[in-house]
């Protein structure tokens, strides 16, 4: 019988060294970028172009998204039900999506039905007609959603943050009201994706088990593009001046979303690398102070996280929680306390070495499989950085010391930076 | 297909080892053969307390989680109406302090008063954030209690009502551990960098000596058959109106599981799907609309959601998927259209089988099914579903006798 009492001995995570996988990187004749990760048993890939063309770029409210979200409903061959159905018949998932600086287009399929799907990907990028009738489906059905959504606390919460910390007319503050669905019209999409898609700048991100031939394939359905380059426009911060909001948005609502969060630099600022220790230590993970303290030890919510978000210009550092309505200004003063208590006390070498192992693990255990390295290549990537940001994070997290944590403590997590919302 | 090995131990735990070295991890998952179906209906929402309560600390271990982290480890776990499952990954290396983690709290638990207290208010919160603090979040706590009279499928993991978790007591925590948690009633899968002997030498270890507990017979009221079509009206506070069906469908392992999970694709499971095309795009009486299944053990159900365009009735909503569902019962599906939901179907398998936690959770799945090579076969039945299987069972599904109708009305 073995002796429980006492823990197996074990190999301390900080021992282990996370290898990135390199990626390969190579251009097609026009000149576009393409980023590859060929690894992974299973006969599966996925293919991922990233354009220049988020919501950085529009002069009007929703253009990009709306843009972006009809590059599937129709091309001059076929209809929006067509196109799916070509992409479902294959028992592939051609999704977009639409971000601030950037936009996508992403295949995940069998390797053997690539051949079949290339083209019309293609189509999409050459040849989307943006149809009036898809246009005004898109308008109705998005009104509704927005309609129900805004009965969610979370979701309004979520949106006001953002105007406080980076204002109204800030890409990264700008929301989406019913009437910008109203004047959208389908001339000035197309113009969007004649300047943004059809001769705008692009990434290819391809991972998993590729093609042989992938690069004459990619050079044969995207080789030929005009691109040209594309400069972003230059948006200015207005924060809020105001820094503690209460929202009634629901007169029955039983809980309150809560966002306490400050401006923060980018990755390239040097300490952007060595708070994320210091995150993690406070509520970055299940064992952090934040979740010990307010949900493993007071109850007053099924969550709380703490984060830097993950922006290209400008970051901020959030805190997120939904409460119990009757607790949520204890939750916010358990949050106070808790950054006193990182400014004050200095860390303790168990504790730390805790919160290194964890780190270190859970980077492992991200790398798994060629999808998430190729992930972690595009984040870095489309930062301006490389591979040597990645090894200099594991470094930063081997090293830092309890008085360096302090002091990073000290000069972010003060009470008074911090915007304050209560959303019930 | 997924390679595996597989022996029990005398106390009936049953073990199955997935070794894939192309990874430096390696992931433990141990499945527990209880869910919300088998809770007194006096006292629902307790397998998934429970499950919280499995984290507040072991017989010889009073933290779970600090060593774990330390090792480099990640856990989760939840609930199902049919099962409990509890999985961690960390690097092979450490892979004893898994054992020694999972096989503590399998010997016993702490039973420690705090630990309830603080979880029955955590549970609390997650109820309120996902189920009451939500548009629509009462939707499925209605229809399951619609479509299911006898079988306990008529309440949600989560419990019917608050009350019944913030009544739960100490020793009733310890009964359903003793109950439950047993290793007869439970299986370990360890997947990823590791061998067989290893995983032998490491269970014989820290589970052998367990006590084997009394097996648990289920004998759950089944749920007879429906003999007239329920409807049901609600009114909320709600932006826009919504309209819910749902059928009784096959149990898991029955061959007609498959054909209806392949029916449900074909109406509602994308955007080349039946109702999307018909009902958003060409008639534009809904704003979404959705066909799927609970993918339950017992006799599940398939479901049809969708939210309706503002100014189009109720009544003109339902006779226009009765129309639809008209088509499926009296015209064969085309080749092609058969052929893109089994493509569908395997490419999904196929992404699903790329992660090893994925991998050894769907062994552990199986394994509680019935036999864990269950799971190399399934291509195989989802392959031999034919057109006629999908006509004919949309006929038995589709009966308005086995229908449960809920219009959800937006509050005026």
């Amino acid at each position: 019988m073995p002796d429980r009492s006492i823990a197996p001995v074990i190999v301390d995570a900080v021992d282990f060294n996370p290898k990135l996988q390199p990626c390969e990187k190579w251009t097609l004749k026009n000149g576009v970028e393409v980023y590859s990760v060929n690894a992974g048993a299973e006969e599966l890939m996925s293919l991922e172009l990233v354009f220049y063309a988020g919501n950085w770029f529009e002069e009007k409210n929703l253009v990009a998204a709306t843009t972006n979200f009809l590059l599937k409903n129709g091309t001059r061959q076929r209809n929006a039900f067509q196109i799916n159905e070509h992409f479902e018949y294959y028992g592939a998932h051609l999704s977009r999506a639409c971000y601030n600086e950037t936009s996508t287009l992403s295949l995940h399929t069998l390797t053997k039905h690539v051949r079949e799907l290339l083209p019309v990907v293609r189509e999409l990028v050459t040849d989307a007609q943006m149809p009036e009738e898809e246009l005004s489906i898109y308008q109705q059905n998005m009104k509704q959603r927005l309609k129900v959504n805004l009965r969610k606390a979370d979701f309004v919460a979520g949106r006001l943050i953002d105007v406080y910390l980076f204002g109204e007319e800030h890409p990264y503050g700008r929301y989406t009201r019913d009437e910008d669905f109203d004047t959208l019209n389908r001339e000035e999409l197309l113009q969007f994706y004649r300047r943004y898609y059809q001769q705008g700048r692009f990434i290819i991100f391809a991972a998993g088990k590729l093609p042989s031939d992938l690069e004459a394939l990619l050079n044969e359905y995207f080789g030929d593009l005009p691109t040209q380059p594309v400069t972003l426009p230059t948006h200015a911060l207005q924060p809020a001046t105001e820094k503690k909001y209460r929202i009634s948005n629901d007169p029955d609502g039983v809980q309150g979303s809560i966002r306490i969060a400050r401006e923060f630099p980018n990755r390239h600022h040097p300490d952007f690398i060595r708070v994320q220790t210091l995150n993690s230590l406070f509520g970055g993970f299940f064992g952090s102070r934040l979740m010990s303290n307010i949900r493993e030890d007071k109850g007053y919510t099924y969550g709380i996280h703490s984060y830097l978000l993950n922006h290209i210009h400008d970051s901020a550092w959030m805190i997120s929680t939904e409460a119990g309505k009757e607790v949520c200004e204890a939750t916010i003063a358990e949050v106070y306390k808790e950054m006193k208590e990182l400014r004050e006390v200095a860390v303790d070498d168990e504790e730390l070495s805790l919160v290194k192992n964890f780190m270190i693990g859970s980077i492992l255990g991200d790398l798994d499989g060629p999808f998430q390295i190729i992930g972690r290549w595009k984040n870095l990537i489309l930062n301006g950085l490389d591979d040597q940001y990645f090894y200099k994070s594991i470094e930063t997290i081997k090293s830092i010391t309890p008085q360096e944590l302090q002091e990073l403590a000290n000069r972010y997590l003060v009470e008074k930076d911090f915007y304050e919302l209560v959303v019930v | 297909m997924i390679q595996f090995d597989r022996f029990t131990l005398s106390n009936g735990l049953r073990v199955i080892v997935h070794q894939d070295t192309s990874t430096p991890m390696a992931v433990m998952n141990v499945m527990y053969d209880v869910g919300a179906r088998d809770e007194d209906p006096d006292r629902t929402g307790f397998a998934h307390l429970f499950e919280h309560l499995m984290f507040g600390g072991s017989v010889n271990i009073p933290d779970y989680d600090e060593p774990l982290q330390m090792a480099g480890g990640e856990n989760n776990a939840y609930t199902t109406n049919d099962l409990t499952n509890y999985y961690i990954t960390l690097p092979s290396e450490n892979l004893e302090t898994a054992f020694w983690l999972e096989s503590d709290r399998m010997l016993s638990l702490a039973f420690d008063e705090k630990s309830l207290e603080v979880q029955r208010k955590v549970v609390c919160e997650e109820f309120k954030e996902h189920y009451l603090n939500k548009p629509y979040g009462d939707v499925w706590h209605t229809l399951r209690s619609v479509a299911y009279k006898e079988h306990p499928y008529r309440w949600m993991t989560i419990g019917e009502k608050l009350a019944h978790i913030e009544d739960a007591k100490l020793e009733d925590v310890k009964a359903f551990f003793f109950k439950h948690y047993r290793p007869q009633n439970a299986v370990l899968v360890v997947a990823g960098n590791v061998t067989t002997e290893q995983v032998k030498t490491l269970t014989e270890k820290w589970f052998g000596d367990i006590p084997a507990g009394d097996k648990y017979e289920r004998h759950l009221p089944q749920e007879p058959e429906q003999t007239e079509a329920r409807k049901k009206e609600m009114h909320a506070a709600v932006p826009v109106d919504a309209f819910y069906k749902c059928w009784h469908m096959a149990s898991r392992l029955d061959k007609r599981y498959y054909i209806a999970d392949l029916l449900t694709d074909i109406l509602g499971g994308g955007a080349s799907s039946r109702l999307y095309q018909s009902l958003v795009k060409e008639q534009r009486l809904f704003s979404n609309i959705e066909c799927f299944h609970f993918g339950s053990t017992d006799a599940g159900l398939a479901c049809i959601s969708g939210k309706l365009v503002k100014g189009v009735t109720m009544e003109q909503a339902e006779k226009a998927v009765e129309a639809e569902l008209e088509k499926m019962k009296t015209a064969t599906v085309s080749d092609t259209e058969l052929q893109k939901v089994k493509n569908k179907t395997e490419s999904m398998i196929a992404f699903e089988d790329m992660s090893v936690m994925s991998r050894a959770g769907s062994l552990a799945y199986y394994e509680i099914l019935g036999d864990a090579a269950l799971m190399n076969q399934e291509l195989d039945r989802y392959a031999a579903v034919t057109a006629a299987d999908i006509l004919q069972e949309s006929r038995i599904l589709f009966r308005p006798e086995n229908s449960s109708t809920l219009y959800y009305y937006a509050k005026q």
